[in-house]
């Protein structure tokens, strides 16, 4: 999976236009060439060490376990990446991917910040001229990593069209690729785009689920009953989930955000409330009208606002292999707050939701059980957006 | 043979180029479409492309997503379009391209949705999200229909995607002008006379040029070597600025009549 074309089953495949076809094909070119490449490896495994700070721990939480009083609850701490959050193995790999190609301008779109100060932090270190599309929305809410890009040397370009999220950044980074395509490379952070894009994000985050494997196996001395991350494109949940599609014991859990709540219809749980269709570049399940336009979104978690998700994701629930839930924005901030309290750590309000699905599964399950969760990136960014939610002035 | 082969084949004969403007239905209300729509045809519109709005136009710069943004406000649908269309058809024969992004076609249904593009009168399909690879589950349902889907290619396409498009395609092959989105230029790529020269020796299709046209000159200067011209932010622009159906139609028809007399004046000179 994916097949030569890029399809998982229904999903995925190359739906974008003509001025951008020859560009996605000369990325599959390129990215077949240097998977095969031990060279290529050797390198992007250099630079996650030295520079990204891998490997990361798999923290055993025995505070939360404890008071949850069920299953032993792990987390992988993706928080503790330079960046403060998994998005940065993704950007190491591209940016050398971007070299390779002899291409030195670097477009990204971005919700939280995350995948922006990722991809400034590498077009920095790679020398690459670069540019972020932001939704205004999102600038307003992480001012703090519009910030770190600027002084990463990044131009950030705020979005004002549609909903001014994710998915209009998305939109505009499209139209500036397609404007520049010959001498820029799109840097896309999540498993979602036209193919090879799902592709090619999912190899460089397996590292995460390649990691807890070696370390569960390690310190368990055997596989977990559960996997649980976080979905809002999917790049976090399909890098942990991927290394242990065949190990069929394990299950895994996908957590959408349900904002407030499915039944209001503000939220961006794509899977769990959507319907098949195509956008950006992909088929997939997606937040849409019944006419096919696609809705606006809400959750309080900027990189989980998103109306679609990566068409391997879409396979995997078809297939039955990944189950979906979610958590609403309150769910996740008491989960958030409880993290803090018992483990003194500050998750980031998407890994939050992952964390609010653990909360509910742990007591359910012996204690002889294991949960791994992917702890997929840092709070700092979202003091703002947590104080103003709980009525707190800074 | 339907509409659109019958028009390019006509207009051969004479050794005139095409004219297709480019109107977003719905904008700002499908009344006003209506209206325009006939003012083109009346102002000389050899086919016309109708764009189906989409809450996520990536394909588009500023002036077509507004028009968008209008037709979506006003509550345009694709059931109330098709309606719009068959109004039209009972004074009109001229070629109908339904020009949009695939998701709001694909979620309609596509069996339905040729079934009800063919019923209502609409000659072909331009999906700007849909390039050949993808298209089959589409004409799976259009073909049957004798529905004509139409293909682009772009300053960045090979020599493969070239005999991809050639090979694939049907109607017409748009040419896109530049690398880019939507919208009104000041000029165009130097070569573009080449690059349109060297799609036209490997297809038997007819290729019209588009993105950008904006001046009754350029439609002439690429009317010299193409076998149609596509004006489409330039004409919403009109549109844009005049105001209620009556002013909006008016303006439209006059300017479409202006691009078409600079077009035949250098088919005459030709």
């Amino acid at each position: 999976m994916p097949d030569n074309r890029g399809h998982f089953g229904l999903y995925g495949g190359r739906y974008v236009s003509e001025a951008l076809m020859p560009a996605v094909i000369e990325l599959e070119k390129a990215y077949t060439r240097v998977r095969r490449d031990p060279g290529f490896r050797r390198e992007f495994h250099y630079q996650l060490r030295e520079y990204a700070g891998r490997e990361t721990p798999l923290y055993f939480a025995a505070g939360l376990s404890a008071r949850l009083g069920g299953a032993r609850v792990y987390l992988k701490r993706e928080d503790l990446c330079h960046t403060g959050a998994h998005k940065i193995n993704n950007t190491v790999g591209q940016a050398l991917l971007a070299e390779r190609m002899g291409k030195r301008r670097i477009i990204a779109e971005t919700g939280a910040g995350q995948h922006g100060v990722a991809t400034a932090t590498v077009a920095a270190r790679f020398g690459m001229e670069c540019e972020i599309f932001m939704g205004k929305e999102d600038v307003a809410r992480q001012a703090l990593n519009v910030f770190r890009m600027k002084l990463l040397g990044a131009k950030v370009r705020v979005v004002e069209s549609g909903s001014q999220t994710l998915k209009d950044a998305m939109n505009e980074a499209l139209r500036d690729w397609v404007t520049y395509v010959r001498h820029t490379y799109y840097l896309i952070g999540s498993v979602a785009g036209p193919h090879p894009y799902p592709l090619i994000v999912r190899d460089f985050q397996s590292v995460i689920g390649q990691e807890a494997r070696r370390q569960i196996l390690a310190r368990e001395g055997r596989l977990p009953d559960y996997l649980v991350a976080c979905v809002g494109g999917g790049s976090n949940s399909m890098g942990l989930f991927y290394p242990f599609l065949k190990d069929r014991k394990v299950k895994m859990v996908g957590v959408e955000a349900g904002g407030l709540g499915l039944k209001t219809g503000r939220h961006a749980a794509s899977i769990l409330a959507g319907q098949v269709g195509v956008l950006h570049g992909s088929k997939s399940y997606l937040l849409q009208d019944r006419l096919g336009q696609i809705r606006h979104t809400h959750s309080i978690a900027a990189g989980l606002d998103y109306p679609g998700v990566g068409p391997e994701l879409s396979y995997l629930r078809d297939q039955g292999r990944v189950r979906f839930a979610s958590a609403t924005d309150r769910e996740a901030v008491a989960a958030l707050r409880l993290l803090a309290e018992v483990e003194g750590i500050i998750s980031a309000l998407e890994s939050a939701h992952a964390l609010a699905e653990a909360i509910r599964l742990a007591p359910r399950l012996g204690k002889d059980r294991l949960i791994i969760v992917n702890l997929s990136g840092r709070g700092d960014k979202d003091m703002d957006t947590i104080a103003d939610y709980l009525g707190v002035g800074l | 043979m339907n509409r659109i082969d019958e028009k390019f084949a006509g207009l051969k004969s004479q050794g005139e180029a095409a004219l297709i403007p480019f109107v977003t239905a719905g904008d700002p209300d499908l009344d006003a479409t209506l209206q325009i729509l006939r003012a083109v045809e009346r102002g000389g519109a050899d086919l016309i492309e109708l764009g189906v709005p989409f809450s996520d136009p990536m394909a588009d710069g500023l002036t077509i997503q507004r028009a968008s943004e209008r037709a979506l406000q006003s509550g345009t649908t694709l059931p109330q379009i098709l309606e719009m269309v068959r109004q039209l058809r009972r004074h009109s024969e001229i070629p109908l391209i339904l020009f949009g992004y695939y998701n709001p076609f694909f979620r309609y249904g596509l069996k339905r949705f040729a079934h009800d593009l063919n019923a209502a009168g609409v000659d072909g399909i331009l999906c700007v999200d849909l390039p050949p690879e993808e298209s089959g589950e589409l004409r799976r349902w259009t073909d049957p229909h004798g529905l004509d889907t139409i293909f682009l290619l772009a300053p960045t396409s090979d020599a493969t995607r070239i005999r991809l498009v050639s090979e694939q395609g049907q109607g017409f092959i748009y040419y896109v002008s530049v690398t880019g989105v939507t919208g009104a230029r000041k000029r165009f790529e130097a070569d573009l006379r080449a690059q349109v020269t060297r799609v036209r020796r490997v297809t038997r299709l007819p290729v019209g040029v588009g993105f950008g046209v904006s001046t009754p000159d350029q439609a002439a200067w690429i009317a010299s070597f193409a076998d149609a011209v596509v004006v489409g932010s330039a004409l919403i622009t009109q549109i844009e600025k005049a105001k209620g159906w009556r002013e909006k139609s008016k303006r439209a028809g006059a300017f479409v009549a202006r691009l078409k007399r600079a077009m035949k004046r250098v088919a005459k000179q030709s």
